[in-house]
């Protein structure tokens, strides 16, 4: 047992020795992740970052006062970067990505807009020119048009202003339809009538200085209510980081990959005859795998931690949650690292061809474990495949110890699922590995 | 010291050694010769406990190894074929690293590790990493990490493969030297000369076999001439009237090459000579050599030793 005891030490301490004296590789194995968790976290909402606005081209070709109170409202709108120009110009840019898209109101949109209010009729119609690679612009630029253009309309109708012409030409035109019962008819300009009178004591108001025209007045149809969000965060005080994702994606990605180092490494101990050599010498081959799985955990988990020191240091990543779920994480990850290697080298035949192999499997490992983008925005199918992916536990249990700040129990089952992951991958290693040279 | 009784190994349908015994004692080195693909490494394998035989034991000082595998390792030193080393590990860290493996550990270890680099010269090399080292000093890295804990059997696996003749003959003198100390070894390689000058004696293996074993002047012995004279020539030799003649031991052709043994070369080269100018036979090449392991091989098999 003392010599066993000796032998592990003694084979530990020559990987950590040998690992960390390679500062190159320490340095670069340290500063990978970190700068690309650094450049994602940029990506998906660090902190307090504000989210950037979409650029629009507007093109005005009525310019009416009511597309001119939709150009100004789109203008402050703070989703929307809004810049008026040409249609030549707003589709050039479009075309180049300059925009992701261009809105143009046609002539005599406010006039058509007004007196469509009331009728499914000869409704104006506003182009979208949009960039296809931005689908997702027309959406929101659809949602914000709505809201402008319904209140810049209903506020022309409601008002009055300009001698009432919209109202005046919408009467007009319903006592002159062939299409309307006398009784649909009765109730329209019954209505036009209460907007009248409306309009007639908004008019009195804003002559004396009370009523509704005191307190903003007509100001045509407004959203019925207001939202409040709220990022849930088990700590009121704490802020959404988005670094603590891509730093715990980052981190199980590349830790993976100094996994590939091990299986690698141990293939080419075993061409250079040093596994005969360690072999030839009284011990098992349980206590070479245990020593190889042993100082890669110690390693993969310093690593980490390395890299968590960073983050919480210039990328304001906190662990939120239980402190003792974090370090379980790590080094069960660190251990999953481990097995992962000797899986490679089990399964490998030479370092060259192994290595390639390795590469793909961990990729897809963290790909599938979202490493790249949160699972979350997996396709629900995908969400419950990657249930499969030790990775997916893996930075699920590191995200809610650090950013979801939960308890010590919301640990437990990542930290068991990456234990399991292990223990499988460490079986099937020494089930298939080659102790022959 | 170590005896190995009919070792035998098989890989699917091929058997790579076949019944292969042979012993070695203290103060002893016996040489393993034979070309490429013998059997050699195999056979050094089982001896040191890498390879399980297939049939067979290895007893050392009457103690089967399978008794007790550990035990036995602890007695014997291997130096693989490769250079079985950690290139950017230090030399004494490498020494202390495989050192720590049979158990030794503080002082004693350090003590060790110091004496195996004295031992090899490499004692002011201590600190440097290998990679840093000429090929022939990391062969000797190789042998010092194999005497580490000091094992009384030593099994040295082509040792010196691709080093210049100054290292050699510094690994040389080292092995020498572990021989005067009481240690047995056994040394595969497939280098005649350097069998003849290290070994007391010497097993011949070709195809997993031994084919022959015996001290080095017992295996001359075997041989039917103790001197040759090769001759390159045109036309075909009557071999059977050649061997008639006196002094002529031995008579082979093969690839326009005539080999003629004999026991007295200053007088019988002559005569075979003016033999075959009478016969008309142009001599282009004509070549001397004394009785070796080489022809030795070549007798035994046909072959030559480095086919």
């Amino acid at each position: 047992m003392n010599i066993s005891m000796n032998a592990l030490r003694a084979l530990v301490r020559k990987d950590l020795i040998l690992y960390f004296s390679n500062r190159r590789s320490l340095l670069i194995t340290l500063l990978a992740p970190i700068l690309i968790a650094a450049f994602f976290g940029s990506l998906f909402g660090a902190g307090n970052a504000k989210p950037s606005r979409i650029p629009i081209a507007v093109v005005d070709l009525d310019n009416s006062a009511v597309t001119g109170k939709i150009v100004a409202a789109m203008q402050a709108d703070a989703t929307l970067d809004v810049q008026p120009m040409a249609e030549t110009a707003a589709r050039e840019l479009v075309l180049k990505g300059k925009m992701r898209a261009a809105v143009v109101f046609p002539a005599n949109f406010g006039a058509d807009a007004s007196r469509a209010m009331f009728r499914n009729i000869d409704k104006p119609q506003v182009r979208i020119d949009y960039d296809p690679s931005q689908s997702i612009t027309l959406q929101v630029v659809n949602g914000v048009l709505a809201q402008h253009i319904m209140k810049a309309v209903s506020q022309t109708m409601f008002s009055g202003d300009g001698a009432n012409p919209p109202l005046a030409s919408a009467r007009e035109d319903v006592g002159k339809s062939a299409a309307m019962s006398e009784t649909e008819k009765r109730d329209l300009l019954g209505l036009f009538d209460s907007v009248e009178r409306v309009q007639t004591r908004f008019s009195l108001d804003k002559t004396t200085g009370a009523g509704t025209a005191g307190k903003g007045g007509m100001g045509g149809f407004e959203l019925p209510f207001t939202t409040k969000a709220e990022a849930v965060m088990s700590n009121r005080d704490s802020k959404y980081n988005g670094y603590s994702q891509s730093f715990a994606g980052m981190s199980v990605q590349f830790i993976l990959f100094m996994g590939i180092d091990l299986g690698v490494g141990l293939l080419l101990a075993r061409r250079l005859g040093l596994w005969k050599r360690l072999r030839s010498a009284p011990i098992s081959r349980s206590l070479l795998l245990l020593s190889a799985m042993a100082s890669t955990t110690l390693i993969a988990s310093l690593l980490m931690l390395c890299i968590y020191a960073a983050a919480i240091a210039f990328f304001g990543v906190r662990i939120e949650g239980s402190i003792a779920g974090f370090l379980g994480m790590v080094l069960s990850f660190g251990l999953l690292t481990a097995t992962f290697g000797l899986l490679i080298a089990a399964l490998g035949k030479t370092p060259e061809a192994t290595r390639g192999l390795a590469v793909l499997a961990t990729l897809l490992l963290v790909m599938l474990g979202g490493a790249w983008v949160p699972s979350f925005i997996f396709p629900e199918w995908l969400q419950t495949v990657s249930l499969a992916i030790p990775t997916r536990w893996a930075i699920d249990g590191l995200t809610a110890m650090t950013w979801r700040g939960l308890d010590f129990s919301a640990a437990i089952a990542p930290i068991a699922a990456t234990l399991g992951f292990s223990l499988l991958f460490g079986a099937v290693a020494i089930w298939r590995f080659d102790w022959e040279e | 010291m170590l005896q190995a009784n009919q070792l035998t190994k098989t890989y699917g349908d091929h058997t790579v050694v076949a019944g292969v015994s042979l012993h070695v004692t203290a103060g002893e080195i016996i040489g393993l010769l034979g070309p490429n693909g013998a059997g050699k490494t195999t056979t050094i394998s089982m001896l040191c406990g890498l390879t399980p035989a297939d049939s067979g034991t290895v007893v050392i000082d009457g103690k089967s190894m399978h008794d007790d595998i550990n035990a036995a390792k602890r007695r014997i030193g291997l130096v693989p074929q490769d250079i079985a080393l950690y290139e950017t590990l230090s030399a004494i860290r490498n020494l202390e690293t495989f050192g720590a493996l049979y158990g030794l550990r503080g002082g004693e270890l350090k003590q060790r590790a110091g004496d195996a680099l004295e031992m090899v010269g490499l004692a002011d090399r201590a600190g440097d990493k290998p990679a840093t080292f000429s090929g022939g000093m990391k062969r000797r890295l190789n042998i010092a990490c194999a005497l580490v804990h000091n094992p009384d059997i030593l099994l040295l696996d082509e040792p010196t493969v691709g080093i210049d003749p100054q290292s050699r003959n510094a690994i040389f003198d080292n092995l020498e030297s572990l021989k005067a100390r009481g240690k047995a070894l056994i040394y595969t390689t497939h280098y005649m000369e350097e069998v003849e000058r290290l070994c007391d004696r010497v097993v011949i293996m070709d195809h997993g076999r031994v084919i022959a074993s015996d001290t080095l002047a017992g295996l001359y012995r075997q041989l039917p001439a103790a001197q040759s004279l090769t001759v390159e020539l045109e036309g075909t030799v009557n071999v059977t009237a050649l061997s008639r003649e006196a002094g002529v031991k031995n008579v082979q052709q093969q690839n326009g090459r005539l080999i003629v043994g004999m026991d007295d070369l200053a007088a019988t080269s002559a005569p075979v000579l003016a033999w075959l100018a009478a016969r008309g036979h142009r001599v282009n090449h004509i070549a001397s050599d004394r009785a070796n392991l080489e022809s030795l091989f070549l007798n035994l098999t046909g072959r030559q030793l480095r086919d």
